[in-house]
């Protein structure tokens, strides 16, 4: 037992430098000094209580989204439709903060109910992606994909059709809200929400309970492990699918509803910036477990925020954060492929 | 608007498919074999790229080609060994894969962003061009667009009449079957995913020594055609010619859309680009209604004739992956 | 051909499948080959058409020593195996099944492989058309093809597995010509079956396995009483029958219908009362497991009621039925009962049910480390339920049941546990008679069937006999209608009875 634990780590280990490796190999390809370009990247997430707080800004949804995920990977489920709920929840808050920015309610008030619409959004889009697979046979890879360039179709509609900026539609978006109806930021300059920074907390608290503690929980891992003994044993198996798309999609909606009332205060094109894909790698990295999310989701968004300097100071382009993040994975994968290996090669046939 | 300006749009309807052909029959030949490539979108992205740089770098347009299709080649293998090899999850693997590759692009596509470099010339067929309609449709093309047009059908020749082609079918079917009847099936599927992987690497320079030339990074407007070729694949029901059907309506939707844009002043063409998609997701559903559980489960109760005659209707609308699609092959 | 099999060993862990089979198989003879679940058949088939390498021993064909390393080396060496499920591709064309695999040009001539395969087909009056799809195919005609497919490879050898399961008796007698027709041609063929008649009908040769041994042969005229008790016949330690005398219904099936894959189940009515045992014995795929299915709402009946008490539950689902008190252990252990990954614990908190939401962990570790003790598995509740043994693993399903149940429904409780577990699991199952539960169980052990039920449904090809009081009957009489022998004085039984 002692002995398979230390050559995990190893193997681990061994993952993460040959990630570092093959990430330096491209930067030397690339004509760039390696070390100047990490140093670069650790300034630019933690150089300045600015960058720091960027970097907090940017984990919020990709907590957010992590947390739901985690619920429908504990299911089983590729929920790769999670852009397209990140979408939905963007749009419905802003269809709420619209309907009633004129209503003269108080603004706290109409936030909340926003952000709530945002969750409903969300958890719809998913919804459907889920009644796809359970009830039209559709994976719920393409279902989910197929969901998301609707997504995106609906929301570009939106924002150069019915809610375009008066006189001329255009890329940045709807015309954005009154500063009263943005999340309060941590100073005036700032975007950090520390409400919203709390609500990603409790989130990943939240899952990492629902997932550990309760008998939902249990049972959706059951589902996600073997979905006819789970049947066997008394749990409504489709209906607890169904829940867990839901519950994903809630998150998603409240990542997107934190991007609108937080961050761009407005509904832009690409509103989901890619976290929802980024969500399902730093569940991959943290090998589906919600406490270990939480601190790889943080260096994930470092690794985004710290990049973005690259292009001026090396002229290099930031997706080298993308880089390091896709070969961690990616080595995390092939070792966990090659300790089953080993382990697989000690049994007999 | 006149015939000739309709045609010439029509020429170009069939020159932006030529790139998602490579792309739909390179994965259909890897799923026929067993293995969903995934990583599709960023390895367009990842091909498009190099094939450009090297083309930039050599001066030749050929070599730039090449490069595209070793690339895809080598994404792919690595795809196979993780997956046929380390037996981990496709999706996961073709996920983390289709990521990295568009990342890696923008990275290393860095130095030659915005450069001109060599494009792909016209070459017209001499006499056929001066068909009426059909050679201006036809035969006034790019090497590539008559290429896809011969991809296509030499695809369909190969699955469906030759024997290594049936011998595809049969290890995407059942493997256990095939393994019986002489075929090495890991080694098969290897070599079929690195071969499609190769001609869905065609796809990358396609674009940027062609369809849309150059290496913009970011705004190549190349993210995303990868996720719409998987699409394209189920919806063409591993069936060249029906995938080639997709291709084409997919691109004649988005040319409609800029064409019609004037006429619907309402409908801002980003729109009118990605419409095809809920008519997409509707043909999945009919495409795959009849393997869903709660249908099987209320036909078993239906009485015998009805219930062959119902099934019988869902099993021509329907397309059915390759059974042994994503499960990984062990002898016993 | 000529097939010498000497001292073949095969052993599968602790397994002996095969413990040094010798068989000396002539040219143009059926050899058949006779024996239960499990006696090594298989593995000896295995052997031959190069799935599996014996662990020694040696294959001689027509003189010379041979090795057959793959399934395509067989059939390089002119060893064709028809397999039970026939190895095909159902959603190609029966032309390009016929084509796949064969060797030769890149474009196969289609042209000359459809006339070949008419000239074949017409010789063994098989009316298939090539441009037919496979998966239209009746069981029957999916082995007809695969037979011309193996004679077309050039096959000299045809070992046939359970051939006759899910074929009607037409396609049968055509068979049976067929293999005389090839016999007479020349050619070797093997007969695996566990069906009696079918081998006293077809076979010039008998060989019986038990137990991984070849305990003996025979030639017609064939005695069947001699070969059942080859087949079955072992020294019997009966425990007294300690049976609760029986108490009202719990369990009635009336009329009831079933259809699965390749069989189907006709009109079967019977009652399971309280304190009962009822025992499902037949050869595996008779049409045991589908009925055992319906019992728990995990099939539908296509015709018939099932009727719990004394309420109707047809056509609802397996949770309704486990409300009411039924239980439901399946045979695959890791794949259908339990949950791999997940630890004991986790067990006995999903099975429970427990309300509210969060897991009183406490609570669930003194359930867990009670049921572990009461159930003798050794686990501990923090152990991941793949870890323990086959034997742990069944205590933990019985475990797992409910502390007041009406009915348990049971696939093959004690298939590959030692006796000590076996008696463990039996004196446990008996507690829950003796409390007022039903039991309805499946197995391959004519011992295990006779000495633990009250009564026997015997099923053969679908066929399921009236209830059989077990106290009457022997190994031989259930032998031999596992085997297809005796049905019609059964028949005439009930018809007496009536």
């Amino acid at each position: 037992m002692a002995k398979t634990r230390s050559s995990n780590a190893l193997l681990q280990g061994a993952a993460i430098v040959l990630a570092v490796l093959l990430t330096t190999l491209v930067l030397l390809a690339a004509k760039a000094p390696p070390f100047a370009a990490y140093a670069n990247i650790v300034l630019g997430a933690v150089g300045s209580w600015d960058v720091a707080a960027n970097v907090l800004v940017s984990w919020v949804p990709l907590l957010l989204v992590t947390a739901g995920l985690l619920i429908t990977f504990t299911a089983g489920l590729w929920n790769i439709g999670i852009e397209g709920q990140i979408t939905l929840g963007a749009i419905f808050t802003t269809w709420m903060l619209r309907g009633l920015q004129a209503s003269g309610l108080d603004p706290s008030l109409i936030i909340s109910m926003s952000i709530l619409a945002g969750m409903a959004g969300g958890a719809l889009w998913a919804l459907l992606a889920g009644a796809l697979k359970t009830f039209g046979g559709v994976n719920e890879i393409f279902g989910g994909l197929g969901l998301n360039f609707v997504a995106s179709a609906l929301n570009l509609w939106l924002i150069f059709g019915p809610w375009k900026r008066p006189g001329v539609a255009s890329m940045s978006g709807t015309v954005p809200f009154a500063p009263s109806l943005w999340l309060p930021t941590l100073t005036e300059q700032s975007r950090l929400s520390p409400s919203a920074l709390v609500i990603a907390l409790l989130a990943i608290v939240l899952v990492y309970l629902l997932l550990k503690g309760t008998y939902f929980g249990l049972r959706l891992k059951a589902v996600g492990k073997n979905p006819n003994s789970a049947y066997l044993l008394g749990v409504p198996t489709w209906q607890h699918m169904m829940i867990s798309f839901a519950l994903c999609g809630i998150f998603a909606g409240l990542a997107g509803a934190v991007q609108v009332t937080s961050v761009y205060h407005r509904l832009i094109p690409s509103i989901s910036s890619g976290y929802g894909y980024l969500g399902l790698m730093v569940a991959m990295l943290a090998g589906f477990n919600a406490a270990v999310a939480a601190p790889v989701a943080l260096f994930f968004a470092a690794l985004n925020v710290g990049s973005i300097q690259l292009p001026i100071v090396l002229r290099q382009d930031s997706s080298l954060a993308g880089v390091l993040q896709g070969t961690l994975v990616l080595f995390v994968l092939l070792m966990q492929g090659v300790r089953e290996r080993l382990a697989g090669k000690g049994l007999p046939q | 608007m006149t015939l000739e300006i309709a045609l010439v749009g029509l020429a170009g309807v069939l020159t932006s498919a030529a790139p998602i052909l490579f792309g739909v029959i390179g994965e259909t030949i890897s799923e026929r074999a067993g293995v969903t490539n995934l990583s599709m979108n960023g390895k367009i992205l990842l091909c498009a790229m190099g094939g450009f740089a090297v083309a930039l770098a050599t001066r030749s347009i050929l070599l730039g080609f090449l490069a595209g299709a070793a690339i895809g080649g080598l994404v792919a293998l690595l795809l196979a060994f993780a997956s046929i090899t380390l037996r981990q999850s496709q999706v996961a693997v073709g996920f983390v894969l289709t990521l990295l590759c568009r990342d890696l692009s923008y990275f290393l596509g860095n130095p030659v962003m915005g450069t001109t470099g060599p494009s792909l010339s016209m070459l017209s067929i001499p006499f056929f061009q001066d068909i009426p309609v059909l050679g201006l449709l036809f035969f006034r093309q790019d090497v590539m667009t008559y290429l896809s047009f011969i991809l296509v059908a030499a695809a369909w020749v190969f699955i469906f009449r030759t024997r290594p082609g049936l011998m595809l079918r049969g290890i995407g079917e059942r493997p256990a079957a095939a393994y019986v009847r002489g075929a090495n099936v890991n080694r098969l599927r290897y070599l079929y995913t690195v071969a499609g992987g190769a001609i869905a690497g065609l796809a990358g320079p396609i674009y940027s020594l062609s369809v849309k030339a150059g290496w913009k990074g970011t705004i190549s407007g190349l993210d995303g055609i990868g996720w719409i070729v998987l699409a394209i694949t189920i919806f063409g029901g591993w069936n060249p010619f029906r995938a080639a059907f997709g291709a084409y309506l997919f691109s004649l939707l988005q040319w409609l859309g800029l064409v019609l844009q004037p006429a619907l002043p309402g409908v801002p063409s980003q729109v009118l680009q990605v419409a095809p998609f809920p008519l997409m997701i509707l043909t999945l559903l009919f495409v795959n209604i009849g393997n869903a559980e709660w249908v099987e489960r209320s036909l078993s109760r239906l009485p015998e004739p009805v219930r062959r005659r119902v099934a019988r209707a869902l099993r021509a609308l329907k397309a059915t992956p390759p059974a042994a699609l994503g499960t990984p092959f062990t002898k016993e | 051909m000529q097939i010498e099999l000497r001292d073949i060993r095969k052993t599968f862990g602790s397994v002996r499948a095969n413990a040094g089979i010798s068989l000396l198989i002539p040219p143009a003879s059926i050899q058949g080959i006779l024996g239960e679940n499990g006696a090594g058949k298989s593995t000896l088939m295995k052997i031959l058409s190069g799935f599996i390498l014996p662990d020694s021993g040696d294959i001689i064909m027509d003189g010379s020593r041979v090795v057959i390393h793959s399934p395509a080396d067989a059939i390089r060496r002119g060893v064709g195996m028809l397999h039970q499920d026939p190895l095909d591709f159902p959603p190609l064309k029966i032309l390009d099944d016929f084509i796949l695999g064969r060797r030769g040009a890149v474009f196969p001539d289609r042209r000359k492989a459809a006339r070949e395969f008419r000239q074949l087909a017409a010789q063994f009056d098989f009316d298939l058309d090539s441009e037919a799809y496979v998966d239209t195919l009746t069981v029957g005609e999916r082995q007809q093809l695969e037979i011309l497919r193996l004679l077309w490879f050039g096959a000299g050898v045809l070992i046939l597995d359970e051939p006759t399961t899910g074929i009607s008796q037409p396609q049968k007698e055509k068979l049976f010509a067929t293999l005389r027709k090839l016999a007479d041609q020349g050619m070797t063929i093997i007969f695996v079956s566990h069906k009696l008649e079918d081998v006293e009908l077809l076979c010039s040769r008998v060989a019986v396995f038990r137990q991984g041994e070849l305990v003996g042969s025979a030639e017609p005229p064939y005695e069947t009483k001699s070969l059942v008790r080859m087949m079955f016949s072992r020294d019997l330690a009966f425990t007294g029958r300690t049976s609760v005398p029986p108490g009202g219904p719990i369990l009635s099936l009336r009329g009831v219908s079933l259809e699965a894959l390749r069989l189907q189940i006709r009109d079967v009515s019977f009652e399971a009362r309280a304190g009962e045992v009822i025992g499902l014995a037949g050869m595996e795929g008779s049409g045991q497991s589908v009925l055992l299915s319906a019992c728990a709402g995990l099939a539908q009946p296509v015709s018939g009621r099932v009727r719990l008490g004394e309420n109707d539950v047809t056509g609802l689902s397996y949770h309704a039925f486990m409300k009411r008190g039924v239980a439901y252990l399946p045979a695959a252990r890791l794949e259908q009962g339990l949950v791999a990954g997940l630890s004991l614990a986790d067990h006995f908190i999903l099975s429970e049910g427990v309300g509210g939401i969060f897991i009183d962990r406490g609570r669930a570790q003194d359930l867990a480390s009670d049921r572990i003790r009461t159930y003798n598995i050794k686990g501990a509740p923090s152990h991941q339920v793949e870890s323990l043994s086959g034997g742990n693993q069944q205590r933990m399903l019985l475990a797992l049941l409910k502390e007041s149940l009406s009915l348990i429904l049971l696939e093959h409780p004690t298939r590959g546990l030692d006796i000590e577990s076996t008696l463990y699991i039996w004196s446990k199952l008996r507690e829950r008679c003796a409390q007022g539960a039903a039991i309805v169980f499946i197995s391959a052990d004519l011992d295990e069937v006779l000495q633990y039920s009250d009564r026997v449904l015997v099923f053969f090809s679908g066929r399921v006999s009236p209830p059989l009081p077990a106290e009457g009957l022997s190994v031989e009489k259930l032998g031999g209608l596992i085997g297809g022998k005796g049905w019609d004085v059964l028949a005439s039984a009930a018809v007496a009875h009536g």
